[in-house]
């Protein structure tokens, strides 16, 4: 075991700093929309214009971005290393720079090409997502396929040079915005279940697709349904063989599973909701005074450690070429019930100012911790509801016997 | 960059597990709870000869000069098999001794406890719930030591007690032999049978001053919240084993009781929460040797959260159970009453968490 900052480390520190000084200077930092510091833990937003691009391509080709994706698609192509890892995101952070995009592109799609995309793909996509100028949805639950994905029914039958495309995907994370979608589609309807299925990748602009927002409990509209009707896609436009979408698609919601078990977003929220405690008076003093609160936060602090040095350790074992198992399993479970604890510990910090809406003056902090309290819904439901992977995580990790599935 | 155990550590893990498997199984725990002193000198010669006295003490006097994290893994093991025993104490008591800057004592002492020859314990809290060095009143005196030490682990079968005290208003540790005059020991009714605790009482008892100091004693007081998370880790561990493999063979309703949802669901939120704090007790049994800014919040983070776990694991794994597990036959109430032990001394979950904010700066 070994987690000092020696020496190597503290020069990487300064090297960091050092980069970021001269390639994100005030002026940068004084465009940015994010505002408030203290703020954007508990919800912040993400630059993609042509001077967060140009720092972004930079701090790849130094090694400091996207250190898992090769150089030759734009990536750091440096070996995992959490110390590193985390000395970046400590100093990008704290210099308020452009950081890497976490959205399905870059965390979801981006693996998945790299383990079965064509060299063509590869040099298309990846860079352009990892920069932000390509986003991308993914079209995976169907109306009647969601905890069981695999009954998915949108078909695509092969006429000519292209797939005809019909069907419905639904609660589909960011579709409106999107440029393109990588989906599930059923191209061989009398193959088995899991055998029978494509994975696509599909422009949203073609003809005869449709997205129409849902409106959510917070009543945005960050979900959406998407509606396929004879929408044509070209023959080579697949990733991997036809009818092995299933297979292909399990690296990406494996990825997922590592995007939401994301520990530093966990420690953002903590770091937020502590500053909540400390700045609001309640009866007299600040939350943060009070000795319930402080137990509170502090079992919160475990849990965030806990998940913290967990993912040290699964870095370890990857690095190693170990199977982590169980310490793998739960990441994610763990990550969305503890963004729900915390989210409801801002709203206990913000007492009866907890009823007031997101943008609302009057709330402590404008009322920014409904971003998190409605994001850990998002969380504990987006790739799998909490009982799939309590299932998974009994079945493959605890050895217990499958549940009944037709 | 590495968060892992290494190949020595996996093999001790490995031996420890294998040996206490084979050498003391509950029958044999069962027997040396319910015998006068809870403590089997043939059991303590296994242990010696697998090197777990001689873990933390340093070469230069006889011992294997490992880790926290070692210990912590030994720790661990003892939790999973509920072994009985002075393990704990005579860890402590050897930690501080070394951290201390008495070399005669050290000279005299830390060869026979890294043999397994000799047995130590640890003496340190006083006032309900306090542990802190600046909460002391047993005083030192002329070279003898006055007041008492109301929960001190194995004291009658040590053959030295490392003890907390205060020395001209400043607090130190002090040496007191076993037999040592105007010194008495009362044995305690304890919930924990694997680790008996008694009160002793100092009336101008003969004490060696060690030095070390406030450094000493805190030191040593992290190394003990790790050990207790380390064994609370190994125990809950324990009970969601035993427990799984209990649903796997019970059958009702013309099934086994694991296929049902109810009973699959709660073993896995069990196991959602507790397998990430195995990183946290690893954290910070490495942070005392390596990342001192950060040990004392990481164990105190990791002593409450992590015999919380037990606690709740094993009361689930109970329940789990059904009527048996409420038996006196079964054993997994052997684990329920050392998660009691291991959730209070050296303080409850909530003294902790309240030292914790304290320490990130709140």
């Amino acid at each position: 075991m070994n987690l000092s900052f020696s020496q190597e480390y503290q020069q990487f520190r300064e090297e960091v700093r050092a980069f970021l000084t001269e390639n994100w200077s005030a002026t940068d930092v004084a465009a940015n929309p994010v505002v408030d510091e203290l703020k954007r833990g508990l919800g912040g937003g993400t630059r993609t214009d042509a001077r967060a691009t140009e720092f972004r391509r930079a701090a790849a080709a130094k090694g400091y971005l996207y250190r898992h994706v090769p150089r030759a698609y734009g990536g750091g192509e440096q070996t995992p290393d959490a110390l590193k890892a985390t000395i970046i995101a400590d100093e990008f952070h704290a210099a308020k720079a452009p950081f890497e995009i976490s959205n399905q592109g870059p965390a979801m799609l981006v693996p998945t090409l790299l383990a079965h995309g064509n060299e063509k793909q590869k040099k298309e996509f990846i860079e352009k997502t990892l920069l932000g100028h390509i986003r991308w949805c993914q079209g995976y639950s169907e109306p009647g396929a969601g905890s069981d994905l695999a009954a998915l029914r949108t078909s695509g039958v092969l006429d000519g040079d292209e797939w005809v495309v019909n069907g419905q995907k639904i609660w589909t994370s960011n579709a409106a915005d999107a440029d393109m979608m990588f989906a599930l589609i059923r191209t061989e309807p009398d193959a088995p279940k899991h055998e029978g299925i494509t994975y696509m990748l599909l422009d949203m602009k073609t003809p005869g697709l449709d997205v129409r927002p849902l409106r959510q409990m917070d009543g945005q509209a960050h979900f959406n349904e998407v509606f396929f009707d004879d929408v044509r896609v070209p023959r080579n436009s697949i990733v991997g063989e036809r009818g092995n979408g299933w297979k292909v698609s399990r690296s990406t919601l494996k990825a997922e599973r590592a995007l939401i078990g994301n520990a530093s977003m966990l420690r953002r929220t903590l770091e937020g909701t502590v500053a909540l405690a400390q700045l609001t008076e309640v009866r007299g003093r600040k939350a943060i005074e009070d000795p319930v609160v402080r137990e509170k936060l502090a079992d919160l602090d475990a849990r965030v450690c806990a998940a913290e040095f967990n993912g040290y350790r699964l870095l370890t074992a990857g690095h190693r070429g170990q199977d982590p198992g169980l310490a793998g399993l739960v990441t994610k479970l763990y990550a969305s019930q503890l963004s729900y604890d915390i989210a409801m510990m801002a709203l206990e910090i913000s007492s009866d100012r907890g009823l007031l809406g997101q943008g609302e003056p009057a709330a402590p902090f404008d009322g920014m911790m409904m971003g998190s309290f409605y994001g850990a819904f998002m969380l504990a439901l987006g790739g799998g509801a909490p009982n799939i992977q309590r299932n998974v995580i009994g079945e493959r990790g605890l050895g217990l016997p499958r549940d009944l599935r037709k | 960059m590495d968060f892992g155990l290494s190949e020595d550590q996996l093999l001790l893990q490995d031996a420890i597990r294998k040996v206490l498997e084979a050498e003391c199984p509950t029958t044999r725990v069962r027997t040396i709870m319910e015998s006068d002193d809870a403590h089997d000198t043939d059991l303590w010669q296994t242990l010696a000869e697998l090197g777990l006295p001689a873990l933390p003490i340093p070469e230069e006097y006889g011992g294997a000069g490992l880790e926290i994290l070692d210990l912590a893994l030994a720790a661990e093991g003892l939790g999973f098999c509920c072994t009985p025993g002075p393990f704990l104490g005579n860890a402590l008591g050897s930690v501080a001794l070394t951290a201390s800057e008495n070399s005669a004592a050290k000279t005299t002492w830390l060869p026979k406890i890294a043999a397994g020859a000799a047995i130590a314990t640890y003496a340190l809290g006083e006032k309900i719930g306090e542990w802190e060095a600046s909460s002391l009143a047993v005083r030192a005196t002329g070279g003898s030591l006055y007041g008492e030490k109301p929960l001190v682990p194995f004291a009658e079968i040590a053959d030295l007690m490392i003890v907390g005290a205060v020395d001209n208003r400043e607090p130190d540790l002090f040496l007191v032999e076993r037999g040592a005059a105007n010194m008495t020991i009362r044995t305690l009714l304890g919930s924990d049978g694997t680790r008996r605790l008694a009160t002793v009482h100092f009336d101008g008892t003969p004490a060696v001053k060690l030095g070390g100091g406030l450094a000493a004693i805190n030191r040593t007081r992290d190394t003990a919240l790790v050990l207790l998370a380390a064994d609370a880790y190994g125990g809950a561990t324990r009970c969601l084993e035993m427990t799984r493999d209990y649903t796997l063979i019970r059958e009702q309703f013309g099934q086994t009781i694991a296929h049902f949802q109810g009973i699959k669901h709660q073993l896995a939120d069990l196991a959602t929460d507790l397998v990430p704090t195995c990183s946290l007790w690893w954290y910070a049994a490495h942070a005392i040797d390596h990342i001192q800014d950060r040990a004392a919040h990481t164990a105190a983070l990791a002593k409450a959260r992590v015999t919380d776990l037990f606690d709740e694991t094993a009361r689930k794994g109970i329940e789990l159970h059904g009527g048996i597990g409420f038996t006196w036959e079964h054993d997994i109430h052997l684990w329920v009453r050392r998660s009691l032990f291991d959730r209070a001394f050296f303080g409850e979950a909530s003294y902790h968490r309240a030292r914790a904010a304290g320490l990130r700066g709140w």
